[in-house]
């Protein structure tokens, strides 16, 4: 239309993504490589039990087996997992040992650049933060406030340390080490990410929330998150991710593992902008992770909430293990790619339990050159009786050169289901831009004022925060799509 | 105010202008008709930018300013408006958040401060007022689901809402029933200052007998062939264009 779209892409593409600069730090970082020392090594870097280290060195043996999965529709160069270094430490000083309450400043500079302050007194109202850099989990704000309700929110590794029963009784048993390629390597060599126990009858009262922040270069990321919501109990936990800019790709492959017990309530919301490589395809995250709930409880219910609009390539599936019955669970996901980013994303609905619910909003943007898939299963168990699904996906397609595609799964074992599926693909069309350009609106916030609109059902899910940021993002991930 | 001059413009490689020249001062009013395929639309397309004609001959300025040089956006900014005929959908952006974009895009462009959330509704509630449009408006998405006439008093509302100098109102009478017309004519009529000036683009007499004509052009097969004070409009309702075909014969 009335861009050069050359240069506009690449200066928006180049200078929009705010988070890609890095902090100049010592870090501990442990040789390139993957093998059974350097499971070991971790293990006791992290002081670890037996029993965790067996945990882990399983995991890592069956990896061994395994193949990295092809089905996705996506593009994945091959990955040299030796050329890796799996743990990266930037809390350990060169002299001395640490302690809790001696954070480099320059970690908490890289928080406040985020816009994340670790100093309680300067925190957003209502949110408490587990920071983590690279392997490590910095600061968690608001723990002692939160462990007056018997909250528990603290790193994994803390938990570990502090209450190793509950760790010990729920990691690994919603997503096993056997589960897939990225799980079990995971398994065998994860580092921080938070954990959370909300005890019976107790409604979290503030928003808790991670901050995952790659640093290192040439250093994957391994988190590891359990959340746990015992008897009617309910908490809303958050998600946010950045990583410098960088020419090489940065793997990160993460585990969530979210338990709900009766009656208990957990909404999961993640924004995830890790680095999704400049706007030739170079450089980049690669984002391969599996998320998954267990509503266990009765009458529990579990809802995911994603914008994804960062990484070269994203493999998340957050899903839901219906097994209570009477559980509810609901997948919200705005995807968008830009450039050469790949997605292959959606989530699974497995009705185990009677009565059991589910829905699934997605919504796709595709612009630039970028393939955005949406991939997801609904199966009903034989026992499942009433189980009632609805899905909708629709994508929207900026420009004629990228990609959309949706792989809708059905596995359906019991006659009284409900299952009902609906789709649709758009293009933003020339002449909404023109009418917003005749009102006044130039077109890169016209781009970002329809698009905002399209997945206005899913940015109304984010907690209120969460929701502005997550409508900037968008707009800033598309400028330069349209030429 | 505007001033065209010797204005050629085609689309697709086909030349449909050919060659308009057109003065609107402040506070006229023009009214321009012409059988269909004459170049109307295309004209008012022209004038505020859209990317699919293109100029190929020819200046235009507007309040002194070359109009041709500025982006769409600009356009707007500088008080151009073009009351379309065919209003697109825009689904799933409300109305408030549309206009209230509109707004304080032209607000940043004059270098004043935005609109505060409280006084920006007022203002709607205000505009609305004048085209009769209720207060469900502002939650609708644009122009989805509205019926053809909430269509046009919606083109009418913005209009207020933006305040612009001049106005082309593109067949803003096509599909409009009797009350239709009369609010969106009235409505064009409350705007009116003796600063602002419109261009009407339409087929028939029956919106210049609401919105009176200073002057009347008829446009044909790209040209401005004849140009008289607002009896042409009723002369051409009587006799419709054969004449004007023939008078032109004639002459050639």
């Amino acid at each position: 239309m009335q861009i050069e779209p050359n240069k506009y892409v690449k200066e928006l593409t180049q200078e929009k993504y705010k988070y890609g600069f890095t902090t100049d730090i010592h870090t501990d970082i442990i040789e390139k490589g993957l093998n059974e020392e350097v499971v070991r090594l971790i293990s006791s870097k992290k002081g670890e039990p037996e029993w965790l280290l067996d945990f882990r060195l399983k995991a890592f043996r069956h990896w061994q087996t395994m193949d990295m999965p092809t089905w996705a529709h996506l593009d994945i160069p091959e990955i040299d997992y030796q050329a890796i270094s799996y743990y990266a430490d930037p809390t350990r000083k060169k002299d001395g040992p640490k302690s809790m309450d001696d954070i480099d400043p320059e970690l908490l500079k890289t928080f406040d650049k985020l816009g994340i302050p670790l100093e309680e007194r300067l925190a957003l109202s209502g949110m408490a933060v587990d920071a983590v850099m690279d392997s490590v989990s910095v600061k968690t704000t608001f723990k002692e406030t939160l462990m007056e309700k018997g909250i528990i929110f603290c790193s994994i590794s803390e938990a570990v340390r502090e209450h190793p029963d509950l760790v010990r009784k729920y990691l690994g048993s919603v997503v096993g080490y056997r589960d897939n390629f990225f799980a079990a390597l995971n398994s065998a060599v994860f580092s921080d990410g938070s954990f959370v126990y909300i005890p019976k009858g107790v409604r979290c009262p503030m928003e808790l929330s991670t901050y995952f922040r790659i640093n290192a270069a040439n250093t994957g990321q391994f988190e590891r998150t359990l959340i746990i919501a015992d008897d009617d109990s309910y908490v809303s936990y958050l998600e946010g991710c950045t990583a410098p800019m960088r020419d090489e790709n940065q793997l990160h492959a993460a585990i969530v593992e979210i338990v709900v017990l009766d009656r208990a309530e957990v909404k999961y919301s993640t924004v995830q902008n890790w680095y999704p490589g400049d706007s030739e395809g170079k450089g980049g995250v690669y984002n391969f992770v599996t998320k998954r709930g267990n509503c266990k409880g009765e009458g529990s219910k579990l809802s995911w909430t994603q914008v994804e609009t960062g990484s070269a390539i994203t493999w998340k599936y957050p899903s839901c293990i219906l097994s209570g019955d009477n559980s509810t669970a609901e997948f919200y996901s705005v995807a968008v790619t830009n450039n050469f980013q790949q997605a292959d994303t959606g989530t699974k609905m497995i009705h185990l339990g009677k009565n059991t619910r589910s829905t699934i909003v997605s919504k796709g943007i595709s612009a630039g050159r970028s393939q955005n898939s949406y991939r997801g299963l609904v199966r009903v168990a034989e026992r499942a009786d009433n189980a009632r699904n609805y899905s909708q996906c629709d994508s929207l397609l900026l420009g004629s050169r990228c990609g959309a595609h949706t792989f809708p799964y059905m596995d359906i074992h019991n006659e009284t289901a409900v299952v009902e599926h609906e789709a649709t693909t758009s293009k933003i069309s020339e002449d909404q831009i023109f009418y917003c350009n005749q009102r006044g609106i130039p077109t890169e916030d016209a781009v970002g004022l329809i698009v905002n609109g399209y997945a206005k059902e899913v940015l109304n899910k984010l907690p209120m925060e969460f929701a502005v940021e997550a409508q900037k993002l968008l707009s800033v991930s598309l400028e330069g799509s349209v030429g | 105010m505007l001033e065209i001059k010797d204005l050629h413009a085609s689309i697709n490689g086909k030349e449909i202008l050919k060659g308009i020249n057109l003065t609107v001062k402040s506070g006229e009013v023009h009214a321009i008709m012409g059988p269909n395929g004459s170049g109307k639309s295309t004209l008012s397309n022209v004038l505020v930018g859209h990317p699919a004609y293109e100029v190929t001959k020819g200046a235009v300025t507007f309040d002194g300013k070359d109009l041709l040089a500025m982006s769409p956006a600009d356009r707007s900014h500088e008080g151009l408006f073009l009351s379309f005929q065919y209003p697109v959908e825009i689904p799933g952006v409300s109305m408030v958040n549309f206009m209230r974009t509109a707004v304080n895009e032209q607000r940043k462009y004059k270098g004043l401060p935005a609109l505060t959330a409280g006084e920006f509704l007022k203002l709607m509630r205000q505009k609305r007022e004048i085209v009769e449009l209720d207060s469900k408006l502002a939650n609708r998405s644009v122009n989805e689901g509205f019926s053809g006439g909430e269509k046009k008093r919606n083109e009418i509302f913005q209009m207020a809402m933006l305040e612009p100098k001049l106005s082309i109102l593109d067949e803003t009478d096509s599909g409009l029933d009797i009350d239709a017309l009369r609010i969106v004519a009235e409505g064009v009529n409350k705007l009116k200052t003796p600063e602002t000036s419109c261009i009407v683009i339409t087929h028939y007499q029956r919106l210049l007998d609401y919105i009176k004509p200073d002057v009347v052009h008829v446009l044909y097969k790209g040209r401005i062939v004849k140009t008289a004070g607002p009896e042409l409009a009723l002369e051409l309702e009587e006799k419709g264009y054969d004449w004007i075909k023939k008078e032109l014969g004639e002459q050639a």
